[in-house]
């Protein structure tokens, strides 16, 4: 399998400002871009096999083609949304190498004749758009973006950074556009969808920074290049976070279709603790979770499929036998109902329902009634939403009362958590102690 | 123990005339290079920014507060409204000089950080959402913050802190005045 790295090849002690990015042939891309007609580059990206990075894994290409031709302005909005529990990638590009991600959007916005693009970056990461302001500051003042891109004489392109103000639901592309044009977050109806309706009604193209930050690198070497590196429908390397109980998390940069169990005990040396691995959440917190025995498969987003679950956003989280698979649901359960905008019924009022009942369980208070209605709840909210909030809530529910049933029935007949105060796992706090404080994004 | 006599939303400034004017004249001053991201027919668009201008300026935003926002953006009062109490990070009612949040996600919680929260609690004897009684920290109990590897994670008045350990929290709120 190959180890060509794209996206972390200058990670992390690199110079992140465009002298250094230039120096390492930076930006040499666009300007091969800038020379080619755009219909070319679309149809390079579509031969690339790139698949977007943000959790749907949508073909990047075939959703370039979908905007109408005739209709402008058009605009692009980059999501470094990133809110997904158990996903941090897109927030190391920006702080690592903002340009590349720069670059991207430069030839992005050539290749659809775009002229205005916004990257909408969650409120928390003040650091993250403060290296993107100062990135977007060099470019125009090198003439890269601004009234002539890339010193192209005819194509203006304005690029701003867009905070949020801390709200999980605008991560999903259509209440992102809203929150884009300063309202609250509630997701529109789809269809129609935002490359023929998007921001202020007008074909808008979404994309994932990490997407994005693989433009460049497909454009200098080739989109068969770049499918060649993945797997199956999946092109190039993936960005996995990785998180929870193991030795050495952190982001890896792996071909796309690498395996989850050789990521876990190989890469990151295992769990902190030498325990078994107990679950795996394979692809952020709403894709469903894996037994340990379950995770000698592909992540290539089409292969994991058959192991009943998704790699989403490629934010792993691994919890070893010492954690309490109920403890760790009704958190979960929390963060949807914390979340949920509040737009659709069956999400408002269901996803705080399941949270409260799997408190219930873990406190010891639930009864075999509560356990059958958490196991129907979920069947309820699915499908029956505006957005897929609904459904992200409900997929972690069902999957962990199916594969971990009896610690459900344990808590209800023993009336408790036999864990107690260790409910989050033996290895709490204690990694720093065990690693020596191996925290920086490894590869 | 936290108080709750002054934290309501109706003690503060309730119109733009009750806010101290040297205050509005930094927000005016910085509305331009706010607004000049937006097209010129979609300036109500820079909402989110000009109420976290707003926020860094006046503290929190009183209703006073989200109406000036409203007003120098040509848009009613209930849209500053329902942007401000949708998003998080806005702040309706008066805060601490500062505001600790501290992320309780699975990620965070496997590192640590469900104890963590524990252990602020009882240290500065509030709960989720109060303030310290001398009006020094605001504690608050947050979403995953994207930080996963780097657990347990907490903001400091919006600037994140990674890789925590118990000593070095007690030594980062040891730094606030």
């Amino acid at each position: 399998m190959s180890d060509t790295l794209i996206l972390t090849k200058r990670w992390p002690k690199n110079d992140p400002s465009l002298a250094g990015y230039k120096a390492d042939g930076g930006y040499r891309s666009l300007e091969k871009a800038l020379g080619m007609p755009p219909a070319a580059i679309v149809d390079e990206v579509k031969a690339s096999n790139l698949r977007g990075r943000g959790g749907a894994g949508f073909s990047t290409g075939l959703k370039w083609t979908f905007l109408p031709k005739d209709v402008r302005p058009r605009y692009l909005c980059i999501n470094a949304d990133e809110s997904e529990p158990g996903t941090f990638k897109d927030r190391y590009i920006c702080e690592y190498d903002p340009h590349m991600l720069v670059e991207g959007i430069a030839i992005t916005c050539f290749a659809l004749d775009i002229h205005l693009a916004y990257i909408y970056i969650r409120g928390e990461f003040a650091k993250q758009a403060r290296a993107l302001e100062t990135c977007i500051e060099e470019a125009y003042a090198a003439g890269l973006i601004g009234p002539k891109l890339g010193g192209k004489a005819d194509f203006k392109l304005d690029v701003h950074v867009v905070r949020g103000a801390g709200a999980y639901i605008c991560g999903e592309e259509s209440a992102l556009m809203e929150s884009v044009e300063g309202k609250k977050g509630y997701p529109r109806f789809k269809p129609p969808f935002p490359a023929i309706v998007g921001l202020w009604g007008k074909p808008t193209i979404i994309n994932n920074v990490e997407t994005l930050a693989n433009i460049p690198w497909i454009l200098e070497n080739g989109g068969a290049a770049f499918a060649a590196l993945g797997a199956g429908k999946t092109g190039g390397t993936r960005l996995f976070g990785v998180s929870g109980n193991v030795k050495r998390p952190g982001v890896y940069e792996k071909p796309a279709g690498y395996n989850l169990k050789k990521l876990i005990m190989e890469d990151c040396g295992g769990t902190v603790s030498g325990r078994p691995v107990k679950a795996v959440i394979p692809g952020g917190s709403s894709s469903p979770v894996l037994r340990g025995d379950e995770i000698d498969v592909s992540l290539e987003p089409d292969a994991i499929k058959s192991a009943g679950t998704m790699s989403g956003s490629g934010g792993v989280i691994v919890m070893d036998d010492s954690v309490c698979m109920v403890r760790a649901l009704a958190r979960i359960a929390m963060f949807y109902a914390e979340e949920s905008c509040g737009q659709c019924t069956p999400c408002r009022q269901g996803t705080p329902w399941m949270w409260k009942i799997l408190e219930k369980i873990e406190r010891g208070e639930g009864t075999m009634k509560d356990l059958a209605l958490i196991e129907q709840l979920p069947g309820n909210i699915m499908g029956q939403t505006i957005c897929a909030l609904g459904d992200a809530a409900a997929m972690p529910v069902q999957s962990f009362v199916k594969k971990f049933r009896n610690e459900f029935v344990e808590h209800i007949e023993g009336h408790g958590c036999k864990h107690g105060e260790t409910a989050w796992g033996v290895s709490r706090g204690s990694r720093e102690a065990l690693v020596g404080g191996n925290r920086q994004p490894v590869r | 123990m936290a108080h709750h006599d002054e934290s309501s939303a109706d003690s503060g400034p309730q119109a733009i005339a009750d806010l101290p004017r040297d205050k509005v004249a930094r927000f005016d001053a910085a509305l331009p290079e706010i607004l000049k991201r937006y097209p010129p027919d979609h300036q109500e668009a820079a909402m989110l920014a000009a109420l976290r201008r707003a926020q860094e300026i006046f503290g929190w935003l009183s209703p006073g507060a989200q109406k000036l926002v409203a007003d120098r953006l040509g848009a009613p009062v209930t849209r500053a409204e329902e942007v401000a109490t949708f998003y998080v990070m806005y702040h309706t009612r008066p805060v601490g000089r500062h505001v600790v949040e501290v992320c309780t996600n699975v990620s965070c919680s496997l590192g640590g950080g469900y104890d963590l929260f524990e252990d602020l609690k009882k240290k500065l004897g509030v709960d989720n959402g109060e303030t310290t009684k001398d009006g020094r920290i605001t504690l608050r109990q947050v979403e995953c913050l994207g930080s996963c590897g780097t657990a347990p994670v907490i903001l400091v008045d919006e600037e994140m802190h990674e890789s925590l350990t118990p000593q070095s929290v007690e030594r980062i709120l040891g730094a606030l005045l």
